[in-house]
C-alpha cells in the first residue's frame, strides 16, 4: 500500500465507547490531511468505529486485515 | 350511575378509588413539547394527586382525577394543546423511537411517519384494540413486532461499482456476513441482506446506495397472548405502498374478526397464506387503479 502513515493508535485494549474515544483523541493530535492508522479487535469495533469516524468527517481510506483478529483503519484527517 | 364504558373510550381509565379516574392523554411517537408537560404537570397538582404515570406505550396518564372534574380537566388540557387518550376497540397510541430526524442509526423518519399514521387511523374503531409501533431500524429500539402493525426502517441497497475502492469497511460493518470482497469488486448475497443500511452508512466512498423501506410485520400482541408480528410481505418502498398496506390490514381485520379478538387471532384462523394473499391483491389492484 502505497499511504504514507504519519502516525499510529491501537485501541485493541479498550472496549466501546472508549474505542472511539480514543480513536478520536488521536485523531485531533494530528494536522489536516495527515493519515492515522487505527489498530482495533474485530467484532463490534471493526463493525462501528469506522462508521464513527466517518460522521466525524474524516476520510477512511482502507480497512486492513492484520490476519491477526485486529484490523487496521487507515484514515485521513480532515478539516475543521 | 356514571357510563364508565363511554369514559374509558375517551381515556377515563377507572380506578380502584372509587369515583378516581386515571386520565390516558393523546401521545403521538412518545413526543411532548415542554409546554405540554407544563400543562400536564398543572393539571395533575390541580385536579389529580401530583403524580403522572408513564405507560408502557410511550402514553401519560394522569391518576386520581374525581368523576366531576373530568369536563374541567378536558378543557384545561385543551387549552394547553393535550389531546386526551383512547381506550377500548380502537387503533391505539403510536408509538415510535427517536428515528433518523434524531439518531444517527435511523432509516426513516419515524415521528413524521407516526404523525400521519394516528392522524389517518387514531381513535378508529375496530373489533378489538389495533397498535401501531415504528422503529427507525433493525435495532429495533421500539419493539415493532409487539404491535398489531410493526414498521421498522431499513433500506434497499444498491452498490455502485465505479465509486468503491474495496477498502472493506462494509465487509466488516455488515452483521449478517452478506457482502464479500473478490479481486475487483464486492458481491452481495441477497439471501442474507436484511436490508439493515449498515453497508451504506458505513461506506466512506458512497458505493453503496440505500432508499428507505418499511418492513412491515402483522399480528405482535404482548399482552395476555404473547405473539410475535410476522413479516409477511415484501418491504413498501414508499409511503403509499405502506398506506395501502395498513389500510388492507385494517380492513381485513375489520371484515374477519369477531368482536373482542385480536388481529393476531383473526389472521391465524384466516390462514396466513389467504391472509397474504389478501393482501397483495389489495395492494395490487390499488396500483392498478393508481
Amino acid at each position: 500500500m502505497d499511504i504514507e502513515i504519519d502516525e499510529s493508535v491501537d485501541i485493541t485494549n479498550v472496549v466501546c465507547p472508549v474505542t472511539f474515544v480514543k480513536a478520536k483523541v488521536a485523531l485531533e493530535e494530528l494536522e489536516e490531511g495527515q493519515v492515522l492508522s487505527i489498530r482495533m479487535n474485530d467484532g463490534e469495533p471493526v463493525q462501528n468505529v469506522p462508521r464513527s469516524i466517518k460522521d466525524e468527517g474524516h476520510k477512511i481510506l482502507r480497512l486492513l486485515d492484520n490476519k491477526d483478529g485486529t484490523y487496521s483503519l487507515i484514515v485521513r484527517k480532515a478539516g475543521e | 350511575m356514571p357510563d364508565y364504558k363511554a369514559l374509558k373510550n375517551g381515556g377515563f381509565m377507572r380506578q380502584v378509588q372509587k369515583n378516581r379516574f386515571s386520565l390516558r392523554l393523546k401521545v403521538v411517537g412518545g413526543n411532548l413539547s415542554a409546554s405540554q408537560l407544563e400543562t400536564i404537570a398543572a393539571i395533575s397538582k390541580k385536579y389529580g394527586d401530583g403524580r403522572v404515570h408513564l405507560t408502557s406505550r410511550q402514553g401519560v396518564e394522569i391518576p386520581f382525577i374525581s368523576l366531576e372534574d373530568v369536563e374541567n380537566v378536558k378543557a384545561e388540557l385543551e387549552l394547553g394543546g393535550v389531546s386526551t387518550g383512547v381506550c377500548g376497540p380502537r387503533v391505539r397510541t403510536v408509538t415510535a423511537c427517536q428515528g433518523s430526524d434524531i439518531c444517527p442509526s435511523g432509516c426513516i423518519d419515524t415521528y413524521s411517519l407516526a404523525l400521519e399514521i394516528s392522524d389517518r387511523y387514531f381513535g378508529r374503531v375496530l373489533p378489538h384494540k389495533f397498535k401501531f409501533g415504528v422503529t427507525g431500524c433493525m435495532n429495533n429500539c421500539l419493539k415493532a413486532e409487539e404491535n398489531d402493525l410493526g414498521i421498522k426502517g431499513g433500506f434497499t441497497i444498491e452498490y455502485i461499482k465505479s465509486l468503491c475502492t474495496l477498502c472493506g469497511v462494509c465487509v466488516k460493518a455488515c452483521r449478517e456476513g452478506a457482502i464479500s470482497i473478490g479481486s475487483d469488486s464486492l458481491s452481495l448475497d441477497k439471501e442474507k441482506c436484511n436490508s439493515c443500511g449498515r453497508c451504506v452508512k458505513s461506506c466512506p466512498f458512497e458505493a453503496w446506495k440505500g432508499e428507505a423501506a418499511y418492513i412491515l410485520s402483522f399480528g405482535g400482541t404482548f399482552g395476555n397472548m404473547i405473539a410475535k408480528g410476522l413479516d409477511a410481505l415484501p418491504p413498501a418502498k414508499d409511503k403509499e405502498t405502506l398506506f395501502r398496506a395498513a389500510d388492507a390490514a385494517l380492513v381485513f381485520f375489520d371484515k374477519y374478526a369477531s368482536p373482542g379478538e385480536r388481529f393476531r387471532v383473526a389472521i391465524d384462523r384466516a390462514g396466513w397464506d389467504s391472509f397474504k394473499k389478501y393482501m397483495q391483491e389489495a395492494m395490487a389492484s390499488q396500483d392498478l387503479a393508481d
